[in-house]
């Protein structure tokens, strides 16, 4: 027990002066902060979002909206594909019933011809040429295409990157500072937000798919017609709630009409005659001109505004718009105009976006919970902090001094770890405090038990320690089973908590084994004690 | 200076004279936890059940106006709420239970109760402190990962002391946890308390920290049955426990002044979370007397148990504890 190696106190002062370190940052409140010299560690704990306020939400998307998505195009590409053949193939009887996309080719001798056009446009642009699609012909005439899982697989793969990207880019118009946006699983994403006022304005935005376009209206479809959902050939019915003719649809051409993605910006603004808000966009080249032929095409016609499957407005094309840019009126307040201007900058979500789980936590909640947070672990650690002294003595306060360096390497590994403190993260602190006595007061009442039993003091001291150490062990490799269990099970700031367990664990054996060995060993040696008070 | 002393010295208390009747109240209660879950059903929070959950606190005056809360709620026509006071007189929690898969219809229902409040109750300084709103597939997947996540880890903590000691001592340490776990869950169907995914993390919190007292008495029990090789079983447990009683209640009452300040100061969002600790902890060190040493006796472990092996684990520890730097075994 006396000889405690040079080198070990030299190691372990150094990784307690380490991990002080690394905690001071945390600790000091901002003002004091700017002054912390840069040469230092700068990594601060950070806080959860029910601590500093903020939202997270988990959007969900759609599976089979993908798929859905995705068959529709098919049938595009091949009509297209039959259309453009030499010489054309003529196709009928087109249906998409049970996710595989079926159709008649007209001509038996041209089914050959069809699968040949066909084929290579089923297989995936990945790098292990799998098909996204399998073809068969039944019935001698009819050509069924049945989307493979590995097709699906990587087209909801694909979707889910391109609208973490768009929700990337509609989170950081919002101008809110160090958002997370994390794909999750298959076909998640998390969005953490803190410090954000209106966690209502977020979730519309993130939900809102922002599919723009632009379409003819039929004036040939009866109301009659329309009411009963039928729709004249080459035209389809679109609801239209806020249609000032009355009526809650209207029929628009299906084809001829322009996208939305071919805007180069938009803004909010208000229109020039009636000060309503509206948004403004700005068509990319290509755009523009389509526009302008368009409206040059069907001047004192109508044309609807799409957004998301619904009509916006259905304004009179008084005259050709040629430069290039648009308004789009549609009963918007200011925010939501300036909401679809956002949407429709940052593009337009693949695939439609569903909040399946919202936890916001206002501001002031936030500071409450952590000042009446930080309060109570203080007094709980102040009181065992006494408690310790008045039972122990001398060993109390040993144990008292890795009590907080304990608490230090704990903030100053999170900090390192870039971990996050959260509420629950906050009582697993002052639980860790309650428990990382424990393993000193295991040691100290061996030691006063060994005493009884009559052995000397350096080997009451030795035994105590060497005898308790492998109880210390087993209990806390137990708790740290159930801490990894919690990490891996929990969600947000439970996960936060168990964070803090695990690493209060370790941190707290060790401190209370080694740290206070050192201490009596530098204490024995020093004061060579005739008698034990403990 | 004169040290505190809470236990005396060489206390002989025959802890283990009271097994029989010990046994007969943990099985009464755990029987009586299973019948109240059963009856009376979990207070189940937003986490496990969907809906939304919606905090405000109202600043301007110094208690919430309950009643016509509920009233202007129940205008609304959107479902049973609940509506429960938490933290300060001003704070309540509003709760509606919405657990169908229609995440849309859930999202609508915050946003209507949310404006509501902010607009009807603006003289009263309403404010919107916080808003859960989980849907069912999301509750229903928290619901099955807590679930799995206790009986993993029961059963990995069992495993383990199985492998550290013997079979028996894991089997033994398995019915205290599910001693502890039940009582934890009767507790909260007495209470009514909300069940929430903190819940979760309080009862494997639990679960750890009853091992704690479970290994500490099963390590003087396993040292004590080399020492002793001729002693009867049940005095040898006595022996143990009164071994490691200063420290059991040392160690719990740490905890406790800890988890008290928690409990009287905290903020009022984990009331639920440091209650069932509170409650863990009493759990679980009577449990590591009256359930697991009972079971070990029923079990047969005796003077023969740690003859074969224990070379084996005795190395293990001792590799381990060089390899961390430990000093020499005596």
């Amino acid at each position: 027990m006396l000889d405690f190696p040079r080198w070990k106190t030299i190691s372990i002062s150094l990784v307690l002066a380490l991990g002080v370190l690394l905690a001071i940052p945390s600790l000091l409140p901002a003002s004091v902060g700017q002054y912390y010299p840069g040469f230092l560690p700068q990594a601060k704990v950070n806080l959860g979002l029910d601590l500093q306020g903020g939202s997270h939400i988990l959007l969900e998307g759609d599976p089979a909206d993908v798929a859905a998505q995705r068959l529709q195009n098919m049938e595009e590409t091949v009509r297209g594909a039959m259309r453009s053949a030499t010489p054309r193939i003529g196709i009928g009887d087109i249906s998409r019933e049970g996710g595989r996309l079926s159709f008649l080719v007209r001509d038996v001798g041209q089914v050959d011809a069809a699968r040949e056009a066909i084929l290579p446009l089923t297989t995936g642009a990945g790098l292990t040429g799998q098909r996204d699609w399998d073809i068969e012909v039944r019935d001698t005439s009819r050509i069924v295409l049945t989307p493979t899982d590995a097709g699906l697989t990587e087209a909801l793969d694909q979707a889910m990157e391109t609208a973490t990207e768009v929700v990337r880019k509609r989170i950081d118009e919002l101008g809110t500072r160090e958002p997370t946006i994390i794909r999750q699983g298959d076909n998640r994403i998390v969005v953490q937000v803190p410090g954000l006022d209106d966690p209502e304005a977020l979730k519309e935005l993130l939900g809102q798919t922002a599919e723009l376009e632009f379409k003819l209206v039929d004036l040939n479809a009866s109301p009659e017609d329309i009411a009963a959902g039928r729709a004249p050939v080459g035209s389809e019915i679109v609801p239209y709630p806020s249609n000032p003719a009355g009526g809650t649809a209207i029929a628009v051409r299906r084809l001829g009409g322009i996208r939305g993605d071919k805007l180069t910006n938009a803004q909010q603004s208000f229109d020039q005659q009636t000060n309503e808000p509206v948004v403004s966009i700005t068509f990319d080249r290509d755009g523009g001109t389509r526009f302008a032929r368009l409206t040059q095409q069907n001047v004192n016609k109508p044309f609807a505004i799409i957004l998301d499957g619904e009509v916006l407005s259905a304004p009179n094309i008084n005259e050709p718009i040629l430069g290039g840019s648009a308004q789009i009126s549609g009963n918007f307040t200011t925010e939501s105009a300036n909401q679809l201007a956002i949407a429709l900058r940052s593009g337009a979500l693949p695939i439609e976006l569903k909040v399946v789980e919202e936890r916001s936590v206002g501001p002031d909640l936030g500071a409450e919970s952590i000042q009446l947070g930080m309060l109570a672990g203080a007094v709980g650690t102040v009181a065992v902090l006494a408690f310790m002294i008045i039972t122990y003595g001398r060993f109390g306060v040993y144990a008292n001094i890795a009590l907080i360096l304990n608490i230090l390497l704990i903030l100053g590994v999170m900090a390192l770890m870039n971990a996050t403190l959260t509420l629950p993260g906050i009582a697993g602190f002052v639980l860790t405090i309650g428990a990382a006595v424990d393993a000193n007061v295991l040691i100290n009442e061996r030691i006063r038990e060994e005493r009884k039993n009559g052995r000397r003091i350096i080997q009451a001291i030795e035994v105590g320690y060497t005898e308790a150490s492998r109880a210390i062990y087993d209990a806390n490799i137990t708790n740290v089973i159930a801490a990894v269990l919690l990490f891996l099970f929990g969600s947000g700031p439970v996960r936060g908590f168990a964070v803090v367990l695990m690493i209060g664990i370790v941190t707290s054996v060790w401190t209370a084994v080694y740290v206070t060995r050192m201490f009596v060993a530098i204490w024995l040696k020093r004061a060579r004690p005739r008698e034990l008070v403990i | 200076m004169k040290l505190l002393k809470l236990v005396p010295d060489d206390t002989n208390f025959r802890f283990l004279r009271w097994r029989k009747i010990a046994m007969t109240i943990s099985l009464l209660s755990i029987i009586a936890s299973i019948v109240l879950v059963g009856v009376r059903g979990l207070n189940l929070g937003v986490d496990f059940v969907g809906g939304q959950m919606i905090q405000v606190t109202f600043d301007k005056v110094a208690e919430a106006p309950v009643a016509d809360l509920r009233d202007d709620i129940e205008a609304l026509n959107l479902g049973e709420s609940t509506i429960q006071r938490f933290g300060e007189p001003n704070q309540v929690s509003v709760r509606m239970r919405l657990s169908g898969d229609n995440v849309d219809e859930v999202n609508a229902v915050t946003s209507r109760v949310t404006q509501m409040i902010t607009t009807e109750y603006a003289a009263q300084g309403a404010r919107i402190d916080g808003v859960d709103s989980v849907s069912g597939k999301v509750s229903g997947e928290l619901l099955s990962t807590g679930v799995y996540s206790l009986v993993f880890a029961m059963m990995a903590i069992a495993v383990y002391i199985w492998f550290r000691f013997e079979w028996q001592f894991g089997v033994a340490a398995l019915f205290a946890l599910v001693h502890d776990v039940t009582l934890t869950f009767g507790f909260f169907a007495l209470t009514q308390l909300e069940f929430n995914l903190n819940i979760v993390a309080a009862l494997l919190t639990i679960i750890g920290y009853s091992l704690n007292d479970t290994i500490v008495v099963f390590d003087r029990v396993r040292e004590n049955l080399r020492k002793y090789r001729k002693m009867d079983m049940i005095a040898l447990l006595d022996l143990s426990t009164n071994e490691t009683l200063a420290r059991t209640i040392m160690t719990t009452l740490t905890m406790l002044i800890a988890l008290m300040a928690l409990l009287l100061i905290g903020p009022g969002v984990i009331f639920g979370f440091t209650a069932a600790m509170t409650l863990g902890l009493f759990v679980g060190s009577y449990s590591s007397v009256y359930m697991a040493n009972p079971i070990l006796v029923w079990l047969g472990v005796g003077a023969h148990s740690f003859v074969p092996h224990a070379t084996d684990a005795d190395k293990a520890a001792a590799k381990l504890k060089e390899g961390m730097g430990g000093g020499a075994q005596p």
